[in-house]
């Protein structure tokens, strides 16, 4: 609704007070007359034609001002038909506030505020941030929205492409934030991945024909599957290998698996899709042992020929590690190391020390799982490192291990 | 219409440039043209070593701000939104460096009284 409203205002502001005012008629209305058939759609109507008004009231104010937009012919003959255009509204939004002119923290944050319609101080608290801080970043991006002119359109079909991965990279992004929370204590931020998944939906069912879009929702659907399953029940987190694969979420699976196969029968398969396919390959497998460890080093160096990116190629090491064994897989992460590109990236040290500890040199993996704990800030995955490392300790002192490591 | 700055910054020193960029900039205002923009005015500046700056009523010796890539230059264009304007603005011609863009908040010509 909001996002149809802001398409006649141009405004996010005065298309917030639009929204607001319509829900204030709507009590006045639905209270004398009855509710509507179509609640939602009664509400974007009036919510437009008060915007309309109330621009119209400021031009005939300040002519001479310079108008952000000139509205819709149509738009003053409000129409069922015109409610149908909501999906383009939509999508014009999700692409002003994914718009690479601005920061990717000032896009995720407009993208919860603004297409998601979650409250300032929910988005806040969502991002790890105060509330203060996320008004006054939120009003930044609204500033330079306005003063650039920021286009509130679909791109044209050249750039389409590179604008639809800005938009799906924001939505991965707060998969992501929600999957681990980088801090604090829950390890599932449950309303940051429904959001995404929401999204992802949304871009798969108004651009069916950008693959990728579909192969972010399938990623995700998979993340979701087996989401229930990644933390014991006193928050503990449980890597792929202690996951109970029969809790797994199977029709969740299943609709990421045909997502896939139409994705990629319909051509040459983005970054996306490929990820997606490493997910779906681990969610087929009946075990960690059975999984096709082969298959998924092909899809991998096929990532990493499409999305060159050191945390790719350290998610690869990890398929090395099972597909040829650790010493293979600890030379692919030393070289890593001596990269460079992924110091202070607390997956790093804990990959190595993973390995080493399969490879029985428990000095070294302590010293590594030392290093992995000294950079995380969340406490689930930190018990989890304590727990290894504690382990590593008592091997080295020639004391039986503790149980679960 | 809306008006912005394009900041062309040029790690080439303008006596470097090869002859085929100086040619390419001469271009840029029918490209812009074709496009549905409009470029307004275009300002060539000579090397930072030549620039005085004045801080706080000291004269010193070298552009204000010292960076790799020197403002050498601006345009001021007429685009429909950010989008066209990026668009337009990929078209200016560079060696080694980029351009920024910035929405102009006025822009005046003074005229002879």
């Amino acid at each position: 609704m909001l996002a149809a409203t802001v398409r006649v205002t141009r405004g996010l502001d005065s298309a917030e007070e639009a929204v607001q005012d319509a829900y204030v008629q709507a009590l006045r209305t639905w209270a004398r007359d009855g509710v509507p058939d179509r609640p939602g759609a009664w509400l974007t109507l009036v919510a437009r034609r008060t915007a309309l008004n109330a621009m119209q009231r400021r031009q005939t104010l300040a002519a001479k001002l310079p108008l952000l937009v000139v509205p819709d012919d149509g738009a003053e003959a409000a129409t069922e038909a015109e409610a149908e255009a909501i999906p383009d509204d939509r999508l014009r939004l999700v692409f002003t506030c994914c718009h690479p002119a601005l920061a990717q923290e000032a896009q995720i944050a407009l993208t919860l505020r603004y297409v998601c319609g979650v409250a300032t101080r929910d988005v806040a608290s969502a991002l790890l941030v105060s509330e203060a801080t996320m008004a006054a970043r939120l009003t930044r991006a609204k500033k330079k929205i306005a003063a650039a002119r920021i286009p509130y359109a679909i791109p044209a079909a050249g750039e389409l492409a590179e604008r639809v991965d800005a938009v799906l990279s924001v939505i991965h992004l707060l998969s992501t934030t929600g999957h681990v929370a980088p801090t604090g204590e829950a390890l599932v931020r449950d309303d940051l991945t429904d959001r995404a998944l929401d999204l992802a939906r949304m871009m798969m069912l108004l651009l069916p024909a950008e693959r990728e879009a579909a192969g972010l929702l399938a990623l995700l659907l998979v993340h979701q599957a087996r989401r229930a399953t990644r933390t014991s029940a006193d928050g503990a987190l449980r890597r792929l290998e202690e996951q109970d694969r029969a809790a797994w979420d199977r029709a969740l699976i299943g609709e990421a698996d045909r997502l896939l196969v139409a994705a990629l029968r319909a051509g040459p398969p983005g970054r996306f899709t490929l990820q997606a396919a490493i997910a779906a390959l681990h969610a087929q497998a009946p075990s960690q042992e059975e999984t096709d460890w082969a298959q998924i080093l092909v899809l991998y160096d096929e990532l990493l020929r499409v999305w060159p990116s050191p945390v790719v190629a350290l998610n690869r090491a990890v398929a090395v590690l099972m597909a040829d064994g650790p010493e293979t897989a600890l030379a692919e992460v030393e070289r890593l190391e001596r990269d460079g590109a992924l110091a202070g990236y607390r997956y790093l040290p804990a990959t190595k020390a993973d390995i080493l500890r399969r490879l029985g040199r428990d000095a070294e993996a302590v010293d590594a799982y030392r290093q992995a704990l000294a950079l995380t800030g969340n406490a689930a995955e930190r018990r989890f490192l304590e727990d290894r490392f504690g382990a590593g300790m008592a091997r080295l002192a020639g004391g039986p291990a503790p149980e679960g490591s | 219409m809306a008006q912005y700055a394009v900041l062309i910054y040029e790690r080439v020193a303008p006596e470097d440039l090869p002859p085929e960029i100086m040619e390419a900039h001469g271009a840029v205002p029918g490209k812009v043209a074709a496009l549905g923009g409009k470029e307004l005015a275009g300002l060539a500046l000579e090397p930072s070593a030549t620039a005085t700056s004045i801080r706080g009523g000291v004269v010193t010796d070298g552009p204000f701000i010292e960076t790799k890539e020197v403002l050498a230059g601006l345009t001021v264009i007429e685009a429909r939104d950010l989008d066209h304007a990026l668009a337009i603005a990929k078209l200016t011609p560079i060696v080694d460096g980029g351009v920024e863009v910035r929405p102009l908040l006025g822009f005046v010509i003074v005229e002879d009284t």
